[in-house]
């Protein structure tokens, strides 16, 4: 016999494979379920398709509200659903379209529809405000600008895809 | 008949015990209304345990109308709303118990946290009792979207906004409870009936045994 430190005890060897083979047994019964809960963070996000909005040549420098249908698929259920673009060239000529979506709490902002606050984006849910490019008023609720949809123009037509956040440029 | 039912059951199982511990014990004098008035701030607990037999039952009859699915749930609800048989009851039974079951459990807060009930031993026991507070504010917001009106929906949008303003973890924390990046549909909808009548109610029981194993272990806490 060896030395007795080194000794395994039948009743250790049993509670170390029981125990092992235990929690084998419990990884392989949650694993599953554990996956099948958190589906939807494995899929990641899905690319949109670019969707004829507009003429280029009706794009003002006062911002237009838009609206135009996209092609959902949530889950099991696919459908059309309306998207809204405020939509304007700004200073530099560019074009900008911006989406409703006020990004404090989700509200929908409206453009100009408060007298005291012209040429603003306005949210009537907590007083959040954009100036006319959707920049965030400071010391009003929101923390970053307005969401820009991606665009692209051709032959003359204005194609909106996703709506993205604008903190990092 | 019964009492013979009651010695047939006894004299295999010996059940009297049993009996005894869960429900035969007395009521000491300074939390008995009857003595003191005043007392009554004691039944908060209990009338929170009432509520929540109401929420659990009313519910329980209220799945076999409704359906957690965008096309069909407000139509559902409407339905057993307005043509099932004492449908309004019931559902208002649970639309007006959710409210009242937060207010009773802040009640029941309130009382132990101003008699200082939680202090030692029975820190854990208001360590369980914030975790109830929470399973039930989580019951609160998952039942909220159910019937997929438009309150519900905006609601929920608003909510799924405050999980999101979590650092690093919201956005993952908003697609786990949303079950999409984007949407709040089908998938979410799914979700909240799955959590709102399985996950959340197993966690309360499991807290709520619990919660009334400490409080017969240790007793009510003494008079001021």
């Amino acid at each position: 016999m060896t030395d007795k430190k080194n000794q395994v005890s039948r009743r250790q060897f049993l509670n170390y494979t029981l125990t092992g083979v235990g929690g084998f047994m419990g990884a392989a019964l949650v694993a599953p379920m554990v996956g099948f809960a958190v589906d939807p963070l494995l899929k990641g996000e899905k690319d949109t398709d670019f969707v004829y909005v507009m003429d280029e040549n009706e794009i003002t420098n006062e911002p237009q509200r838009k609206t135009f249908k996209v092609d959902q698929v949530d889950g099991w259920y696919e459908s059309q659903v309306d998207r809204t673009a405020w939509v304007f060239r700004d200073e530099n000529g560019e074009i900008l379209a911006l989406s409703p979506v006020c990004t404090h709490l989700g509200c929908t902002v409206d453009w100009n529809s408060r007298e005291e606050f012209s040429n603003e984006f306005f949210c009537p849910c907590h007083d959040g405000r954009y100036d006319k490019n959707g920049v965030n008023i400071a010391d009003t609720p929101p923390t970053e600008p307005l969401h820009a949809y991606e665009y692209k123009v051709e032959d003359g037509k204005l194609y909106l895809g996703k709506a993205k956040s604008r903190k990092e440029a | 008949m019964l009492h013979k039912l009651y010695d047939w059951i006894d004299e295999r199982l010996d059940i009297t015990p049993i009996w005894r511990d869960i429900a035969d014990h007395e009521v000491p004098e300074h939390v008995n209304p009857a003595h003191h008035f005043s007392a009554f701030v004691y039944c908060f607990g209990g009338l929170t345990f009432f509520v929540t037999v109401i929420q659990i039952l009313s519910g329980m009859f209220l799945t076999m109308y409704y359906v957690p699915d965008i096309v069909n749930a407000w139509e559902s609800v409407k339905y057993l709303q307005t043509q099932v048989a004492h449908g309004q009851i019931v559902r208002g039974m649970h639309h007006w118990g959710a409210s009242v079951v937060i207010v009773m459990i802040f009640l029941h807060t309130l009382r132990v946290f101003f008699q200082g009930a939680y202090k030692k031993p029975r820190e854990l026991n208001w360590v369980v009792g914030v975790l109830l507070f929470f399973v039930m504010l989580g019951l609160g917001f998952t039942g909220y979207l159910l019937p997929w009106d438009n309150k519900a929906f905006f609601a929920t949008q608003v909510g799924l906004e405050i999980a999101e303003s979590v650092p690093y973890i919201g956005g993952d924390l908003k697609t786990l409870l949303a079950g999409d990046p984007e949407i709040v549909g089908a998938k979410t909808l799914a979700r909240f009936f799955a959590i709102h009548v399985f996950f959340l109610p197993a966690a309360l029981f499991a807290l709520m045994g619990a919660h009334f194993i400490m409080i017969r272990r240790q007793g009510i806490s003494g008079p001021l």
